[in-house]
């Protein structure tokens, strides 16, 4: 059956209203080539026929040891967390239209917004963004509208970025007039080079983006970063992971104290650690936050708490004459998509670990990691890559290309990295490994002992 | 019906003008405007030293309802803002042709000012505008 409500009469009718030929005729103005043309899809199958399909696609997947993090990072989710989120009472994935109407979604947002405001140091949280590298890309375009001090549109963006927020942030921004400039990083240690800011001082640049840990897991100097680029008349855009600021200096208090301020301008990240599960990519959500003195530059919905004309208190929308159904072309953004239902999970999460629970899984997460180094750095051509202390990530240096051993250890169900050679050719045979509090002693030892294995076979072989 | 001062230069998107003697002018917007956009709560003025053409947009008004640009109405360079407004944006509400005023810029764009209208035709072009 065919859930569409429009007879061919009325489809008839409706073009005829408009004065338009046919259905095609409303898309002549997309280039004929840009067109997907007929789509060669099987014939309808029935529901349990693609039940079916779907199980077996599944069980492909099987149940792998994930040792993979790169942006997207598996942790615990307590089962409470998406038993409440499914709940008919917030299972909405959609910003609420009549917001007023919806009080508990907006009290949640507004809770969602205290906790970010709570991890980050900042004044101020929006209820949201699409994802993590979309929100460095509005960052982006946000510190253009905010630095008024700056004509320039230029961003330093260090190579210790993630790529792929790199990426986003350049086809987005890019695309808005704004320039990138890299920033190299310090072979050795694995973090920015101070030194490689020096030529860019007195210059003008819009904003310096500090990742903080940077994508190769290792912490950067960041009081040092924020200091130089504030000297220099800067914003400073911090992209955080959220589960890390539980143990970190909120991006709000890093670098000194200038001009009655301190820390980062800007602060975004993605927000999947906080209860939203590894899936295929998302959806995940973004989260944004900076000063009161930024707010009405900043995008997205922003919830706000107030009182009724009786006194009582209640939450409302605020600040909506910056968005784009009031604003049209000149809101601060039109992809200020709000991931509803992910930040209602998130802010769950939150509050059933608490600061101290989240405390936890960073600690673990962190020390994780440092017995994952610590077992695979004694195999036989595998050491560390870099100096610097890093969080629940790292990058180890092989002595032969990584694909190969990893398609050896996905056969012996364990994911075992993101192989960077392409992203960092100039690091050789590069891999960034990644354990959480998921990960056990015994599954450590599975790895590196799998990875002995396939290291000491014959090369042909692996 | 809304106050429009002879005294002052006027254009379409409802700016007002006072021109002084010395190519400095004040730019406002117009009672007609700040009733149509309602109570304020929120006024963007243009940096001292910033470089404008002519049709710029380098203020921003916001009511509860609305924001909107407001448009150089002559090239130059500014030279005063309105800061006050920042924290009283009702002021421009109040007294628009006065403690309101946007921002002074320093011109030498004679030919913008030629351009704009005169009280008189900025009401005929009210009247027309709301036909």
């Amino acid at each position: 059956m065919a859930f569409i409500p429009h007879t061919a009469e009325d489809v008839a009718r409706m073009l005829e209203v408009i004065g338009v030929p046919s259905i095609e005729a409303l898309f002549d103005e997309i280039p004929k080539e840009l067109r997907a043309g007929v789509l060669a899809l099987p014939p309808a199958m029935s529901e349990m026929e693609v039940a079916r399909l779907l199980t077996q696609r599944a069980a492909l997947d099987g149940r792998p040891l994930n040792f993979i993090g790169a942006g997207a990072y598996e942790h615990h989710i307590p089962a409470p967390v998406w038993a409440i989120t499914t709940r008919g009472e917030f299972y909405s994935a959609y910003t609420p239209y009549q917001a007023e109407a919806s009080q508990g979604t907006l009290q949640l947002i507004y809770e969602y917004q205290s906790m970010m405001c709570a991890l980050t140091g900042m004044e101020v949280s929006n209820a949201s963004l699409y994802d993590g590298a979309s929100a460095l890309a509005e960052a982006c375009l946000m510190a253009v509208r905010a630095n008024r001090g700056s004509t320039s549109r230029r961003i330093l963006l260090p190579r210790t970025v993630n790529p792929t927020y790199a990426q986003v942030a350049r086809a987005i921004a890019g695309n808005q007039d704004i320039t990138f400039e890299t920033v190299d990083f310090d072979r050795s240690a694995g973090r920015t080079l101070l030194s490689a800011l020096q030529p860019c001082s007195g210059q003008d640049f819009t904003a310096l983006i500090i990742q903080q840990p940077n994508f190769f897991g290792s912490f950067e100097e960041v009081d040092q970063l924020t200091d130089w680029a504030h000297e220099n008349r800067l914003l400073v855009i911090a992209v955080v992971n959220p589960t890390s600021l539980a143990l970190l200096k909120p991006p709000g208090q890093w670098g000194a104290a200038r001009d009655g301020h301190r820390g980062a301008d800007i602060v975004c990240g993605e927000g999947q650690p906080l209860g939203v599960p590894l899936a295929s990519g998302g959806p995940y959500f973004g989260f944004m936050a900076t000063r009161m003195q930024y707010v009405r530059q900043m995008p997205g919905r922003i919830v706000g708490r107030t009182v009724d004309a009786d006194g009582r208190p209640g939450f409302s929308l605020t600040l909506q004459a910056r968005e784009q159904h009031i604003r049209r072309s000149k809101a601060t953004s039109n992809i200020c998509t709000n991931q509803g239902l992910l930040v209602t999970a998130a802010t769950i999460y939150m509050s059933l670990l608490g600061a101290r629970g989240l405390e936890a899984v960073a600690q673990a997460s962190m020390q994780r990691t440092a017995d994952l180094v610590a077992a695979l750095s004694k195999v036989a051509g595998v050491k560390r890559a870099f100096s610097a202390a890093h969080f629940h990530e790292a990058v180890l240096l092989l002595d032969r290309p990584p694909v190969p051993l990893l398609a050896a250890l996905a056969r012996r169900g364990i994911l075992g990295g993101l192989d960077l050679s392409e992203r960092y050719p100039e690091l050789g045979h590069a891999l960034l490994v990644c354990a959480t509090e998921t990960k056990l002693g015994v599954d450590i030892d599975s790895y590196a002992a799998a990875l002995t294995d396939v290291m000491s076979a014959p090369r042909a072989a692996a | 019906m809304s106050n429009i001062p002879a005294d002052l230069k006027y254009t379409k998107s409802h700016e007002w003008v006072r021109q002084a003697q010395n190519g400095a002018v004040e730019v406002g917007i117009t009672d007609h405007a700040q009733s149509a956009l309602g109570d304020l709560v929120f006024v963007e003025v243009p940096e001292v030293g910033r470089a404008l053409r002519a049709g710029d947009a380098c203020a921003v008004v916001e009511s509860v309802k609305a924001a909107s640009d407001v448009y150089s109405p002559v090239g130059g360079r500014v030279t005063a803002s309105n800061a006050v407004l920042a924290s009283q944006p009702e002021l421009l509400n109040q007294d628009p042709y006065g403690a309101g005023w946007l921002f002074r810029l320093e011109t030498s764009d004679s030919a913008g000012a030629a351009a704009l209208m005169s009280a008189a035709a900025y009401e005929s072009f009210l009247a027309d505008e709301s036909k």
